[in-house]
């Protein structure tokens, strides 16, 4: 099969929202105000574990300018229901808790209350006379005090999930176990064994734009709300339920998103801002502080994770198994499964083992964060996988080529992949100069290779034809990353017109179908399929115009670079019919023309990547700086390809974040004691090179152009490449995430 | 605490506003000026999505008080670009694609055009030092970097 050819998809056109984004005129979440607005603001817990014995609002309430103040006993109890469709596991009774603490407090930082008043000072002085009466428990803040037999337990009607017979309170919420074939007997024909305990801590997504929410409640018990998500009709359902409201009294309108990485998925604040504007009347701002941020949104898991892989003489894997337990915060619900499915996924394995555990804690829930467990199992399968190659003397890259998943491989987690492209990135990688450049003195070389699944979900969009030919996609998937000129090329591909000539736009929950979150890497890949279809039925409706003009059936009229073309010996040899043409006589041809389509994907191809990592350690400071990072990426097709890069560059960097300095660092009583950027060290400028993403296509075959979700795959491989990295250039394996300055001179100096 | 009158200049236009003593710049330029693009990320001098250029220096408008602002003349996102184009700066953050979700840009745009001001032909070690106060997560600094450098060479009339 010849390449197709293409017009817009693969150039690199600018974006239809990237002026409003230099010249500051975007309006992001905290960038609403109304008239007559309140500010809301909410009080937290102190403690890491408490029960609540009482809360005396009043002295708050009778603050001048104090309007209302509502605690959980304003919220509905609800009872103990899986969210179904989430992107992490959720319950909608603990998701009500997070947002309002019920009898309760599980973290330092929990929601106790929340105060809308006349101004942002008011509202903060009011909270300091809110008197919260607590009877202080023990903290329960790490995986061995969770499980320990007399631990203090966050949820006495917890019970393990997975286990029969589980009928006693317990902080582990469940046990999942995956995989196939025999791993003692894999193990027994192997000749060489690695086995090691890797450990990871918490880490937060990091987007820079706090949560923000302005709701405004009408007498109707209707209420509109503008905020930073993203899934607005995510945050409609998941408030309405919290609320005890139909969804159809909720339009949530989504503003600009300055990032989620999964952590804008779900809802903090914003059923608070509705039921202080309802309670008011008035309209109600709330936006977090950057601590509020570290304290109470996000993270991920912390994990420990233990494994097992055997390789016979020749290098080939014979069995892989491990132990994987994730925090999931205050809640049950950490993404140990994903993880744990993600964990071996590039390779071939007859014998495979994966037990995983999910355990609560006195910290805050979990939240997805891209390519949720996945990163932190690379990490631990990566690292032993590089030590096994090391054993066995062979090439990282050839090892994991004799053992890489290709068509038709059964994945750990069940099913046979289809058409994928990991062994493509192993080869590429190989092939790349990077691979063989000389090293210079106390540098390493590190591989690691990742996967993500990718999803489909539930997309809807239109296309709406204006008076003068050009078009507007509307879809509901707020764009995070460029997915505005992503969907606006492909329609523009469909249509046959000049990609100048359609712009994209992002509706809210009352003016376009129903979308799931964007999350998943789906965004292109899915709601791209719906944009597709519906340019599509454009086309279609505009055939069938030209085909009424000229008399002639509809079936054989051709489009083709954005005009209706008649059927040869069509009476009176027609002229050609542009698409401005059409809809400037489309009011007496039938009237205004807009394509639709709604759909639920399936396909979404998943993601394999190969990365390449230098690094050179000081051995004074125990410093590691990246010195170069090249990432090796099948991306099915890039519609984009500055932004497909933009995702993979992006991705890495927050990988490095993870390997070398972030982590959520608690005192003894479980207070994160560093809640603030100068403290939880994320990447700047000056931290990185350059990262050259290297794109490899191998097309979806379900996707019309090829796509594969790219978004979440770059950050599983990260971890490893840069502890194997180190590994190469000190002879030091290291097992406990990150690798902080302090950890690494103390681990070379133990060993001089 | 009364409200203290400030006259000061913002974007080259004269501005007067009433202050509470305590007020930020970056909290007088959004509530108070209705000029939203300066973002807050942190208000504690640690993300730069703030940055505003203040008599010529770049400085986090979170860690100035409104009340000194007297006299003195302020430049923000908003006054980038001229009313017919965009700032050289901006064009190639567009051309580069290095913005992503696009709340860190305004503070790295005018964080480059204060490094580009004080000087037109970095190295990509300086540029990625003089942006080492702005906070990206999503794009890893790589096509930023680019831009301002490309920026750089098409203001030095080298393009």
């Amino acid at each position: 099969m010849s390449e197709p050819r293409y017009k817009w998809i693969g150039t690199r056109p600018i974006r239809p929202d990237g002026f409003d984004k230099v010249t500051g005129r975007a309006s992001f979440g905290a960038d609403l105000s109304l008239p007559g607005m309140l500010y809301g603001k909410v009080l937290r817990s102190p403690h890491a574990h408490a029960r609540i014995r009482s809360i005396d609002v009043e002295p708050a309430l009778a603050t001048p300018g104090v309007k209302a103040v509502v605690t959980a006993a304003d919220l509905p109890d609800l009872a103990s229901e899986a969210v179904r469709g989430a992107e992490t596991q959720t319950d909608f009774q603990d998701l009500s808790r997070n947002v309002l603490a019920r009898d309760k407090v599980l973290y330092h930082g929990h929601a106790v209350a929340a105060v809308a008043a006349t101004s942002r000072t008011i509202a903060e002085r009011a909270l300091q006379a809110i008197r919260v009466d607590y009877e202080v428990l023990p903290a329960v803040l790490d995986l061995d005090a969770a499980l320990a037999d007399d631990a203090p337990i966050l949820h006495e009607d917890l019970r393990t999930k997975g286990v029969e017979g589980a009928d006693q309170p317990t902080n582990l919420a469940a046990r999942i176990e995956i995989g196939r074939g025999d791993v003692e007997k894999g193990f027994a024909e192997a000749d060489v064994v690695v086995e090691r305990e890797f450990t990871t801590r918490m880490v937060h997504q990091g987007y820079i734009e706090p949560h923000a929410v302005v709701a405004q409640s009408g007498e109707d018990g209707h209420s509109v709300v503008w905020c930073c998500t993203q899934g607005p009709f995510v945050v409609r359902a998941y408030c309405a339920r919290i609320l005890g409201l139909d969804p159809s009294q909720i339009r949530v309108i989504p503003s600009e998103i300055g990032g989620g990485f999964g952590g804008k998925g779900t809802i903090y604040q914003e059923p608070l801002a509705i039921l202080l504007s309802r309670r008011t009347g008035r309209p109600v701002k709330m936006v977090m502080t950057r601590e509020e941020v570290f304290r109470a949104t996000g993270p991920t898991s912390g994990t420990r994770i233990r494994v097992k892989v055997g390789a016979t003489a020749k290098g080939k894997l014979t069995a892989a198994a491990a132990t994987a337990i994730y925090e999931a915060g205050a809640f049950k619900g950490s993404p140990i499964l994903p993880g744990s499915m993600t964990m071996f996924a590039p390779y071939v394995l007859e014998h495979v083992r994966i037990e995983g555990f999910d355990v609560v804690l006195n910290k805050p829930k979990v939240a997805a964060y891209r390519a949720p467990g996945s990163a932190m199992a690379a990490f631990a399968a990566e690292s032993a996988l590089d030590e096994l190659a090391i054993r066995l003397g062979m090439d990282p890259i050839d090892f994991r080529l004799a053992n890489a998943a290709r068509e038709g491989t059964e994945a750990p987690y069940g099913p046979r992949f289809g058409r994928i492209g990991f062994v493509e990135t192993l080869e590429a990688a190989k092939r790349h100069p990077h691979y063989t450049a000389a090293l210079g003195p106390d540098q390493g070389r590190g591989i690691a290779c990742g996967f993500w699944f990718n999803v489909g979900l539930q997309s809807s969009a239109a296309v709406n034809l204006n008076e003068d030919g050009t078009a507007v996609v509307v879809s509901g998937c707020p764009d995070l990353s460029g997915t505005r000129i992503t969907l606006a090329m492909m329609a523009a591909e469909e249509l046959g017109i000049p990609i100048e000539r359609v712009r994209a736009v992002v509706a809210d929950t009352e003016t376009i179908g129903y979308n799931d979150l964007s999350a998943g890497s789906r965004v292109t890949f899915a709601t791209g399929m719906a944009v597709v279809e519906a340019a599509r039925d454009v086309v279609r409706q505009l055939s069938a115009r030209a085909a009424a003009i000229w008399e002639v059936d509809p079936q054989e009229v051709r489009w083709e670079e954005g005009r209706a073309l008649p059927p040869e010996g069509a009476a009176g040899k027609p002229e050609p019919l542009g698409i401005a043409e059409l809809a400037r006589r489309a009011a007496q041809t039938g009237g205004p023309i807009v394509g639709q389509a709604s759909l639920a994907a399936r396909g979404a191809g998943p993601g394999f990547a190969t990365h390449i990592c230098d690094v050179s350690v000081d051995r004074e400071t125990g410093r590691v700086s990246i010195e170069r990072y090249t990432a090796f990426q099948d991306v099915g097709r890039a519609i984009h390809p500055g932004y497909v890069e933009g995702q993979i560059q992006g991705g890495v960097a927050q990988g490095i974040g993870w390997a070398l300095g972030e982590e959520y660092l608690w005192n003894s009583s479980g207070a994160m004691e560093n809640p603030g950027f100068l403290d939880y060290r994320m990447p700047v400028a000056s931290d990185l090179p350059m990262i050259d993403a290297q794109l490899i296509e191998v097309p979806n075959p379900t996707h019309p152009y090829g796509v594969r979700g790219v978004g979440e795959t770059p950050n599983v491989p990260p971890l490893a490449a840069v502890a194997n990295a180190v590994h190469a250039a000190t002879g030091r394996r290291f097992t406990d995430l990150p690798l902080s300055p302090p950890r690494v001179l103390e681990a070379l100096d133990s060993e001089e | 605490m009364a409200k203290i009158h400030v006259e000061a200049s913002v974007n080259g236009e004269p501005v007067e506003f009433l202050c509470e003593p305590r007020a930020s710049l970056l909290e007088v330029l959004r509530d108070e000026l209705g000029l939203t693009g300066t973002k807050e990320g942190c208000a504690t001098g640690e993300c730069g999505a703030c940055s505003v250029i203040l008599d010529g220096r770049l400085v986090c408008s979170c860690l100035v008080l409104g009340v000194e602002m007297e006299g003195r003349s302020v430049q923000t996102i908003e006054g980038i670009a001229s009313a017919e184009r965009l700032h050289p700066l901006q064009q190639k953050f567009l051309e580069h694609a290095a913005v992503q979700c696009g709340i860190c840009t305004p503070g790295l745009i005018v964080a480059a055009k204060a490094l580009l001001d004080h000087n037109p032909d970095p190295s990509e070690e300086e540029v990625r030092f003089g942006l080492a106060g702005n906070l990206c997560r999503c794009t890893g600094y790589d096509k930023i970097v680019r831009a301002v450098l490309d920026a750089a060479a098409e203001m030095r009339g080298q393009t």
